[in-house]
């Protein structure tokens, strides 16, 4: 057993972990923070990305171990209390979700992108850098227009939070 | 149109939750004193098992117990079943073998469950399942339902000889046969529909609960329809009386089929649950173990043949194509190669001969069923491959010789059983060529040509047919239950509103549409209308999601109860205004004696209604009406797509440079999630037709696209965005004009792709998925074939 500390959502959290925990376990099973979803075993469909000291992670590939000390941002702590994170928000505008279990993980990556690219990007980019996130409901068309418009609109400063 | 009712883009309620992270889907749920359960699965295809030894698991750390298939054998417990009996040409039923949960004696496919491991974590459970130690004596395997029927195959159940479940015929023969001595022109194909893996992002999932107290059971799964889950487990399985048993289906991440069927988990975590003394036993399928368990879909190998006149008029049409149903039936799998693919074989054309003849054979497969479609895109893909094929051997333009043969007048019967109840082929066929821009089609390959590409363009014109009914219609079909729809409407004193309703939503957005028609009728905010589905203490019965029959039938149940509603709330509305009934306008949420300025809010009769202190003499009090719906006919969407593809000859890579889908749907609740609806189709589709494919060894069974690593599913940059529009023609059967538009871009894409492909390589020999290679490799055979 390892006890591990970490910032989850802006609140100080520590557990006893077994060695071989991983990320997600601990924030799903341990915290009972059940938005970060697990899709698949092999790290291909996103559902699980987390921020990690602010970038985009994929909470099923990291022990929790080597996340001791960092700051997570979950989907649970995206939105400021009843007020939507602008990505989440041009999700829903846009039904860029259907059945909602890879949204957070989408949502979590577009944030990341937006992070990177800013308003430089286009339709292309978006799809080339959404590789590692699977959607079997929408066929991306609207997770696409949604990334892009949070891109392109005033709200892109406070999306790269 | 309202703001919020019939036609409104409105954004979906459900969105909250999910956007935050709040859904609650079965894997979130945790129960007190829960436990693990993990399967033990066969690593061999075929193989007897000569014993199971348990101790060395049972000692392991947190373990709870081991059940075994003898265990569940000696309980008696019942196997899983086929619930659509289907009859061979002979007469003769089909031949179905047993399904136990857990196998006892024999194992029939990679993946088939002998054993779970129930432990106080997840991980325990996992480390024990690999000391549990089979021996297993291994039989030979055969994968190819071809091969399955030769004399000395492995023979996979005692049941079938030959592995042969039924051989099963629709149509006149003698009358096709005549038809094709009569063809100035006949076009014969052979195609494979390639096997697929459904993969709904959340992985199935159950939970057991048994509660020694109350001697009751509760299961909360990943179930597209919770109420036929709790009558296959109580009357068929016998794991407990239906009155004693709950299925929850909360939050269910995506179905696509895949989580109709009564599946050997449930059945064992409910089981086991009682086993171990009552605490409740959870488990999770990973992605592997949902590649080899989950059932797949398609997997058909067909022949077909199309007759034409001297004006290339079709004068009929012959298929037979072999099933693979995999290892063993699952809970529909005989109807979708029958009544949902054979009858649809006439497409959008008039054909006045149509034999179909369908060999249904088991091998040492997962077992395959229902996928988003089921059994239509089977079918679009023989219809308008062969229209392709044919109008470019006749030399005819494609799009001109479907027009020439679409059925044009209404209703339409057709050779095999389907009466085409409204359509407009030629209008949406119109939609999608002027949105591709059809006509400039030869600049533009040209232009590709100049920069060393080449350029293809396909269409596809396909017919479906949902909200499957009528039950007596089914029931003589060999359907084991009817498919009718149920609704109660609950009008609280207040004036809110819930909906209880037997269909279920996995993504299709039920919380907003449904909320939306109780708008349009009764003028009341969307935000105050709840829906309630997936549980069968709530809901009385229905029949679930699948076959897009959510609108069409279970709204048409919804809009029935709604009538009633409306009618008492009039009755009441009128005394209480001391009018006539007659006099009683609703209109925008309110009651108004028609001509004069008389007035009641919806939400004041619905008090009266409870207050009851002033009703009409002898009306009950209280506003909740409940219907049964049960349709008259199929309802028939239909369209047509375009797909253009750019093929960089030097890799064999496809780039979709243009998809455009013109759909009738009939009239549109939410036009926005009718698209999106449509998108997602499409994506699984293309799937198909370019990257999907399940491919197992051919001398072991085993499964090589086991994992997300292995089997390409769409990601974003495979695909396009799409150019969807709809033309409209209303359902006349039913009453709200609704036809169903789940499954329309899975079925009509496949064809329109591969239609694109071998136009741009000029050759018609390309089978799905259209790989890199296949294509690269087609492409030089094409060449080489020219030049020869």
């Amino acid at each position: 057993m390892t006890t591990v500390s970490m910032t989850v959502n802006g609140r100080s959290v520590s557990g006893d972990v077994e060695d071989r925990t991983l990320l997600v376990s601990f924030l799903r099973e341990t915290l009972g923070l059940t938005g970060t979803h697990v899709g698949c075993d092999t790290t291909q469909c996103g559902a699980c990305v987390v921020h990690m000291n602010g970038e985009a992670v994929k909470a099923c590939t990291l022990l929790v171990g080597q996340a001791d000390g960092t700051e997570i941002t979950t989907i649970e702590g995206l939105a400021k209390g009843d007020e939507l994170h602008p990505m989440q928000a041009a999700f829903r505008e846009h039904h860029g979700l259907q059945c909602g279990f890879c949204t957070p993980g989408m949502i979590m990556m577009g944030v990341d992108i937006v992070r990177r690219y800013g308003s430089d990007l286009d339709e292309q980019t978006i799809r080339h850098e959404l590789e590692g996130n699977i959607c079997r409901c929408t066929g991306y068309h609207n997770i696409v227009k949604a990334i892009e418009a949070v891109a392109h609109s005033s709200g892109v400063a406070q999306a790269a939070e | 149109m309202g703001a919020e009712g019939f036609g409104a883009r409105l954004m979906r309620k459900e969105d909250r939750r999910f956007v935050t992270g709040r859904g609650r889907y079965t894997d979130d749920i945790g129960l007190k004193d829960m436990t693990h359960g993990v399967f033990v699965r066969s690593p061999h295809a075929h193989a007897k098992i000569r014993s199971i030894d348990t101790s060395e698991a049972e000692k392991m750390p947190g373990v709870v117990g081991v059940l075994t298939g003898h265990d569940l054998a000696a309980d008696k417990l019942g196997g899983l079943i086929c619930g659509w009996m289907i009859h061979s040409k002979d007469g003769s039923p089909m031949k179905a073998g047993a399904h136990p949960a857990l196998a006892a004696d024999t194992v029939r496919y990679v993946g088939d469950a002998v054993a779970i491991v129930i432990a106080e974590t997840r991980d325990q459970a996992r480390d024990a399942a690999e000391a549990v130690a089979v021996d297993y004596e291994e039989l030979p395997a055969v994968i190819d339902p071809a091969k399955a029927m030769d004399s000395g195959a492995p023979q996979i159940h005692p049941e079938a000889e030959s592995n042969l479940i039924y051989d099963w015929t629709i149509g006149d023969e003698e009358a096709t046969n005549a038809q094709f001595s009569n063809a100035a022109h006949v076009t014969s194909i052979d195609l494979i529909n390639n096997r697929l893996v459904p993969n709904a992002m959340e992985p199935r999932a159950a939970i057991g609960s048994y509660d020694p107290a109350e001697e009751h059971f509760t299961l909360y799964n990943t179930s597209q329809n919770p109420h036929v889950a709790r009558l296959v487990l109580s009357a068929f399985v016998g794991v407990a009386p239906e009155h004693k048993l709950r299925v929850i289906a909360p939050d269910v991440g995506g179905g696509f089929g895949s989580k109709i069927f009564i599946y050997p988990e449930e059945t064992t975590c409910l089981w086991a649950s009682k086993k171990i003394g009552g605490r409740p036993v959870k488990w999770v399928a990973d992605r592997t173990e949902a590649f080899l368990t989950d059932a797949h879909g398609r997997d058909h190998v067909t022949k077909a043949e199309l007759a034409l006149d001297a004006e290339h008029r079709i004068l009929g049409l012959r298929v037979r194509t072999i099933a693979n149903l995999g290892a063993y039936m699952s809970t529909f799998s005989s109807s979708v190669p029958t009544y949902l693919y054979a009858t649809l074989l006439s497409g959008q054309y008039a054909i006045p001969q149509i034999f179909a003849e369908v060999l249904a054979v088991y091998t040492n497969t997962t077992p395959v069923d229902a996928y988003r479609g089921a059994g239509r895109p089977e079918a679009t893909f023989v219809v308008e491959r062969l229209m392709e094929t044919a109008a470019r051997e006749v030399g005819l333009d494609p799009a001109e010789f479907r027009r020439k043969n679409f059925v044009r007048s209404f209703p339409h019967q057709t050779p095999v059983i389907m009466a085409y109840d409204a359509g407009d082929y030629e209008a949406s066929l119109s939609a999608a060529l002027e949105a591709a821009d059809y006509a400039g089609f030869p600049a533009r390959k040209a232009e590709a040509e100049s920069r060393g590409k080449k350029r293809g363009i396909g269409l596809s014109c396909y017919i479906e047919a949902c909200g499957i009914a009528p039950s007596q219609a089914v029931g003589s079909l060999g359907a084991g239950v009817g498919l009718w729809e149920s609704a109660e409407v609950r009008v609280n004193p207040v004036g809110t509103i819930e909906v209880l309703t037997g269909t279920h939503s996995h993504g299709q957005s039920h919380e907003t549409t449904f909320a939306q028609i109780i708008n349009d009728r009764f003028g009341v905010p969307t935000d105050t209308v709840s829906i309630v589905h997936g549980d069968t203490d709530k809901v009385q019965f229905g029949m679930g999601t699948y076959g897009s029959r959510s609108a069409a039938v279970g709204l048409s149940a919804v809009y029935k109860a709604l009538d009633k509603v409306e009618a008492k709330a009039k009755k009441i509305a009128a005394h209480l205004m001391e009018a006539s009934e007659d006099d009683i306008v609703l209109e925008n949420g309110t009651f108004q004696v028609a001509g004069t300025d008389k007035t009641l809010g919806f939400h004041e009769v619905a008090l009266a209604a409870y207050t009851a202190h002033n009703l009409p003499e002898g009306m009950e009090p209280g506003l909740k009406e409940t219907s049964f719906y049960d349709p008259t006919n199929f309802t028939f969407p239909a369209g047509s797509y375009v797909c253009e593809v750019e093929i960089d000859p030097d890799t064999g890579k496809t780039t979709i440079v243009q998809f455009v889908a013109a759909d009738d749907f009939g009239r549109i609740i939410n036009p926005m999630i009718v698209e999106g609806q449509v998108h997602g189709g499409l994506a699984q589709g293309i799937g198909q037709a370019l990257l999907e494919g399940c491919v197992y060894e051919a001398d072991t069974g085993q499964l090589i696209t086991a994992s997300f690593q292995d089997y390409c599913m769409p990601r974003a940059d495979d695909l396009p965005s799409f150019k969807v529009m709809t033309t409209e023609t209303v359902c006349p059967g039913n009453p709200l004009g609704v036809k169903g538009c789940g499954e329309a871009g899975a079925i009509g894409s496949p064809p329109a792709l591969i239609n694109a492909l071998t136009d741009a390589l000029g050759t018609n020999e390309l089978s799905m998925p259209a790989s890199p290679e296949k294509v690269w490799r087609a492409l030089r055979s094409a060449s080489s074939a020219a030049a020869a």
